[in-house]
């Protein structure tokens, strides 16, 4: 690994996608999506020798690129930062993102907007990168608002959709109040340290524990100060509870934006910025356990909203932001190690949930509703077998000490971090988000592919089936006028026709199974999700994990690591059983009792609906602060632009000029007498005032 | 004896009719042209008076290139006059407003 390398992988998808973005049309489609796919495929070749340099144990480096802002104390310099919590952010977002593009080959495949698409994604793969080489906070801010900028275009890609719009700036807006607070950290750190590099804060963060500050009039912790301004941006970022409403509205965009953007990458950010920062938040227990309780609500939060959601995308998106609430928690816990890993490996599955779900919407014509899938495992069979793979690595399936999937590994070992730091409320959400989590994820995959087909009930399906029956009308009859004489054919396809409808619930139609550029990515996935955490579990989160790989990258407590290594069976197992009582719940009320869910919501009207809408949070956030930011931008718009300013600026100078055009323009009564009475006048005052 | 202040009211008298002639004339532009006639006569008069008085030939050899000028200015206006009346159908005073603002 050489200095070139990681300036190569960073720059490499900031080359392909001005080139994909600024080539002509006269180019076409493929070009630009060889030139993307083929830069991130070589910058991720690299990630990942970078990744097997630092598991050898490589020093961390830092790489020069040039010096940005230099201005008295504030040395602002753009340089790569690599060291082993940087490898692991590497290797996440370059495989990831180039699997995507890869499938985006399939996914995309009929949109005419292709390479802006490809432009935009390869866009968001510099931006993310260069957040996680920052080697200073404003480089860091830079890659922050670059996936931010990123995340609105794509989100926004379908733009003739207004939903697509509005999704679009309802991410831009709720992050900005997030950002709000990683600027003001910014400089609170700035001002208090007198510098904005990590290295050397982090070295210093130590000595300013237990100091004051003075903020909005009062004195707090410094350090405790710094780290929640600070956690506020990553709660934006990384959409926790109370910043999280754009991530769902988010699912607007097209999936594979949803598999890359919001779920492996750019939403992880936030806890990658939590490990970075380690060492500064060790110093306040205070924001320890903010962080701790943040991300154990949402993990709750977003599990109950996930259980009862409908449309495919938006199951997976809430349940991102569950698995977003654990690293958190884990963070909170201080097994930074753990929080890290667990956004390894939930990279690899929940990127592998959304391509799948991508493949189902594929297959299902952009129907993204669960009520009308069902018996879909036997049309597509590959995509059924991958996203369960994902489902046993999100629910955390495994034996200790023989074999888990993925999610067994860094779940539990969260789980058990909780337990074993003594966060006993976070341990027993965590057990139960378990089961929540095990819960909506089988019901999705039950509702998807088993069960008997429901897809008549489909708009999206019905104008699939009549479109490909018009097609069929107009085939038949083609080669009915070649073959025989008119009429005949018609009278064979009618009856045709008419024998696929309803009854069995299809509807006429059949699913096929996605193209290979899509089901490759998804076997790619597929083998991440199950054997990452088996692999690499050793490395990062043992008691001598530190040793092995993090060197200090992320802060590392020896105490926590042995307590957790010292549990009794029955935390260490609290996880799988919750698992499994989540799996049971959901066959039964998905296979065996069809019937049940439908009965229960009756029943529960209130809870359900309450879950439905997602504690109501939106309408909350309309009426607190929607409706009220509307009422001040229409006081100062009608009230002070158009009512003060333009009244009596503009407006009012015309006015004075017209009134005093009219009175001008009645003098020009046209009559010579006037004329000459005027200058009769004048010149008599003339004469007065020459002889006078 | 007939002193030159005697001539200089009449002009004045001569002057003013002139003068009220354009502005309270409301007839036709005929009478405009007669008024300015009038007006320049009436400084004919003390142009010639003065001289009179003043020993001065100049002033009388001046109201005569007045007298000329004048007999030009009434010729063209009348001219005016009668190629307005052709295209407009009046010489009325009020009529003539296409000056109007």
């Amino acid at each position: 690994m050489s200095i070139t390398g990681i300036q190569f992988l960073v720059f490499l998808p900031l080359a392909a996608a001005a080139i994909a973005g600024l080539s002509n049309k006269a180019f076409g489609s493929v070009f630009p999506k060889v030139v993307t796919t083929a830069a991130l495929f070589v910058s991720g070749a690299i990630a990942w020798t970078i990744f097997i340099a630092y598991q050898g144990g490589a020093e961390p480096m830092v790489a020069p690129v040039f010096t940005w802002m230099k201005s008295d104390a504030l040395d602002v310099a753009w340089a790569l930062r690599v060291d082993s919590l940087t490898a692991v952010m590497l290797v996440v977002i370059t495989s990831v993102s180039a699997l995507v593009h890869l499938y985006s080959w399939g996914y995309m495949d009929e949109d005419p907007d292709q390479p802006r698409f490809f432009a935009y994604l390869s866009l968001f793969t510099f931006a993310m990168l260069m957040l996680v080489t920052a080697n200073n906070l404003v480089q860091m801010f830079f890659g922050w608002e670059g996936v931010g900028l990123a995340s609105y275009l794509l989100i926004g890609f379908w733009f003739k959709k207004p939903s697509a719009n509005a999704a679009a700036i309802k991410a831009f807006v709720v992050n900005r109040v997030g950002d709000l607070g990683f600027m003001l950290g910014i400089f609170g750190t700035f001002l208090v340290f007198g510098t904005v590099s990590i290295p050397d804060i982090l070295h210093r963060a130590p000595e300013m524990a237990g100091s004051t500050i003075g903020f909005l009039g009062y004195r707090f912790d410094t350090m405790t100060l710094l780290c929640l301004l600070l956690f506020v941006g990553a709660m934006g970022k990384s959409a926790q509870l109370g910043l999280h409403t754009w991530l769902p509205d988010a699912m607007e965009g097209p999936t594979p934006v949803s598999a890359l953007i919001h779920a492996a990458t750019m939403v992880t950010a936030g806890v990658f910025m939590v490990c970075r920062l380690s060492p500064m938040f060790e110093t306040s227990p205070t924001a320890l356990h903010f962080v701790t309780f943040i991300g154990a609500a949402t993990c709750f939060f977003a599990a109950t909203v996930g259980t009862v959601q409908n449309d495919i995308k938006r199951v997976i998106a809430y349940s991102t932001c569950s698995q977003l609430g654990y690293m958190f928690f884990a963070a909170g816990c201080g097994l930074f190690g753990g929080a890290m890993f667990h956004l390894f490996t939930h990279a690899f599955f929940k990127a592998l949930l959304f391509l799948g779900a991508g493949s189902v919407i594929h297959a299902m014509h952009h129907e993204q509703d669960m009520r009308f899938y069902g018996g879909l495992w036997k049309k597509i069979p590959i995509t059924f077998v991958t996203m369960t793979l994902g489902t046993l690595a999100i629910t955390g399936v495994g034996i200790e000490d023989v074999f888990g999937f993925a999610g067994f590994y860094s779940k539990d070992a969260i789980i058990e971090a909780a337990y074993a730091s003594g966060a006993t409320p976070a341990f027993w959400v965590g057990v139960f988000v378990a089961l929540l989590t095990s819960f909506y994820s089988w019901r999705l995959v039950f509702l998807t592919f088993f069960g008997a087909p429901r897809w008549a009930g489909s708009e999206h399906i019905q104008h699939a089936v009549h479109d490909a029956h018009g097609h069929d009308h107009a085939h038949d009859a083609h080669h009915d006028e070649h073959a025989s004489a008119e009429g005949a054919g018609h009278d064979d396809a009618d009856p045709h026709h008419a024998a696929h409808m309803p009854a069995t619930g299809t509807g006429g139609y059949h699913p096929h199974e996605s193209p290979w550029v899509i089901l490759i990515p998804l076997i790619v996935l597929s083998v991440g999700a199950v054997f990452a955490g088996w692999w690499f579990h050793g490395i990062f989160i043992d008691a001598a994990a530190n040793q092995t790989y993090w060197h200090g990258a992320v802060a590392f407590s020896k105490e926590l690591a042995e307590a957790m290594e010292g549990l009794h069976w029955e935390v260490k197992q609290a996880a799988s059983i919750a698992m499994l009582l989540g799996l049971a719940i959901s066959w039964l009320c998905y296979i065996v009792y069809p019937r049940f869910p439908a009965t229960f919501a009756a029943q529960f009207e209130m809870l359900y609906k309450f879950l439905l809408n997602k504690w109501y949070f939106d309408e909350i956030y309309h009426v607190i602060f929607v409706k009220p930011a509307f009422w001040i931008g229409r006081l100062f718009w009608k009230g002070g632009d158009e009512g003060t300013i333009d009244r009596f600026g503009p407006n009012g100078s015309a006015v004075v000029v017209r009134l005093g055009s009219v009175i001008a323009g009645r003098l020009q009564s046209g009559y010579v007498y006037t004329y000459a009475f005027v200058m009769l006048i004048g010149l008599t005052a003339a004469v007065t005032w020459v002889l006078a | 004896m007939i002193g030159v202040e005697h001539f200089l009211i009449v002009s004045a008298i001569l002057f003013t009719l002139g003068v009220l002639g354009i502005f309270l004339n409301r007839k036709n532009l005929i009478v405009i042209l007669m008024a300015i006639e009038l007006i320049l006569l009436s400084v004919n008069i003390n142009l010639v008076a003065f001289s009179q008085a003043l020993g001065d030939l100049v002033g009388q050899v001046f109201a005569m290139f007045v007298l000329t000028v004048a007999a030009g200015e009434a010729a063209i206006g009348l001219a005016i006059l009668v190629i307005y009346f052709r295209g407009r159908g009046s010489i009325a005073v009020d009529d003539v407003n296409r000056m109007k603002g």
